[in-house]
């Protein structure tokens, strides 16, 4: 069953705070991921493969440059489930 | 109609000895920062390099791989006439042909030994040893001289920001011989070739002499190959675990291609090694060097004491192609 945008933001945040320390209670909506989280092009590939992996979800490559808030990268995920 | 007669070989095959030789000249983030526009702090948090090492003008891929090898053929205590097979991997050897191993050979005094070099990028050491297993197993060699051997920096653009930043110059050098128990493992190898446009080089000749491309230099799209590399290559690891019939809580050592620390962090957490695991992080002070990485970085943790000969080490070698091997050894 497809999750809801709540729930795909909750266990975003829990990928985000595991793989850059940041309090997963400052991964929300508006937050930018660079100049917010200052999270790197290599963070943020990492939280893209354990987002697929957690998520069931496929994020291009090419589609990575555009997730550039935590709810662009929300919106993306919860669009793509099946 | 008579038979042929065929080959027997060793039941196994080992590492005998190894040797080490590394780029003359120790070049710190500040001296390659400038070009870029970056900084020590930058190279360091995204890379985890600190210096490499990159030869002297002069000196070429063939002098760095006769260094590593007169080390590694001492210490194998092989008689340099009997090394009957020499295969160097490169892909920086600076003509198409003739290969650099012939000539390799020829300075060490192997006589007319098998010699011939292969392209398999930062996946050739691993994939010479694959060869060099066989050959000794199959009979068709009896020793075998594995040399991974890149002079990196006579192919870089001290203004790309991709690859040319992280790379060092350096060969690692191996005897391979018979073994009365078994002590290299099964390769995992294979490769990738839609990801071929991923590492590459700039032009081609042909662009070079027809089309008016610049001299040829190195670069990689850097987050595609992040991504391959962190999470598709520790399934390629856990596979030559298991088919030595391994688990990971078995590998003493981890000794991954030294393409970046943060490749090398991610490798470690997906495979799942414990955690007192032995791990190659020569990339800090040597760079990207390649098919030399692997050698280089195992020289290292063998010099320094924190990998000792006997121990059961898992080495992975993944780049351009894309192509990947992956195999368990017993440290010599």
């Amino acid at each position: 069953m497809a999750l809801s945008e709540k729930e795909v933001l909750a266990g975003l945040a829990e990928i985000v705070a595991e793989e850059t320390g940041v309090d997963a209670a400052e991964v929300v909506g508006d937050k930018s991921f660079t100049d917010d989280l200052d999270i790197d092009s290599l963070s943020m590939m990492t939280i893209v493969t354990l987002a697929e992996e957690k998520f069931d979800v496929r994020i291009p490559d090419e589609e990575v440059k555009n997730l550039v808030t935590v709810g662009d990268a929300v919106a993306y995920i919860t669009g793509a489930q099946s | 109609m008579t038979q042929m007669t065929i080959n027997r070989g060793a039941d196994y095959s080992r590492i005998l000895g190894l040797g080490a030789a590394r780029g003359e000249n120790l070049v710190t983030n500040d001296d390659v920062a400038g070009a870029i526009d970056s900084s020590d702090e930058w190279i360091r948090q995204r890379t985890g390099i600190i210096t490499r090492v990159r030869a002297n003008a002069e000196t070429s891929v063939v002098d760095l791989a006769e260094r590593a090898s007169r080390d590694a053929i001492a210490a194998a205590g092989v008689p340099v006439e009997e090394i009957d097979t020499v295969i160097l991997s490169t892909f920086t050897y600076p003509v198409v042909t003739p290969a650099g191993a012939p000539v390799l050979a020829d300075r060490l005094g192997c006589g007319t030994a098998a010699a011939f070099d292969i392209s398999a990028a930062c996946a050739g050491y691993c994939y010479a040893i694959a060869q060099a297993d066989a050959l000794v197993r199959a009979g068709q060699s009896r020793y075998v001289l594995v040399v991974g051997a890149e002079k990196m920096s006579d192919w870089i653009d001290p203004t790309d920001r991709s690859i040319s930043f992280l790379l060092g110059d350096g060969a690692g050098a191996v005897v391979i011989g018979p073994s009365a128990t078994p002590a290299i493992g099964p390769t995992v190898w294979g490769s990738k070739g839609d990801g071929a446009p991923l590492i590459g080089m700039t032009a081609s000749w042909l662009d070079v002499r027809d089309r008016g491309a610049a001299f040829p230099t190195l670069f990689q799209q850097g987050q595609p190959v992040f991504k391959w590399a962190s999470f598709d290559m520790p399934k390629v690891a856990k596979r030559a675990i298991e088919v030595a019939g391994l688990s990971p809580s078995d590998i003493q050592v981890f000794i991954p291609h030294q393409a970046n620390m943060r490749i090398i962090d991610q490798m470690i957490k997906t495979v799942g090694l414990r955690d007192d695991v032995a791990v190659g992080r020569d990339i800090a002070d040597s760079g990207n060097t390649s098919a030399a990485s692997i050698p280089l970085a195992t020289e290292r943790l063998l010099r320094e004491g924190a990998a000792k000969s006997g121990d059961l080490a898992l080495q992975i070698g993944f780049g351009a192609g894309l192509v990947f091997a992956a195999q368990v050894v017993v440290l010599p």
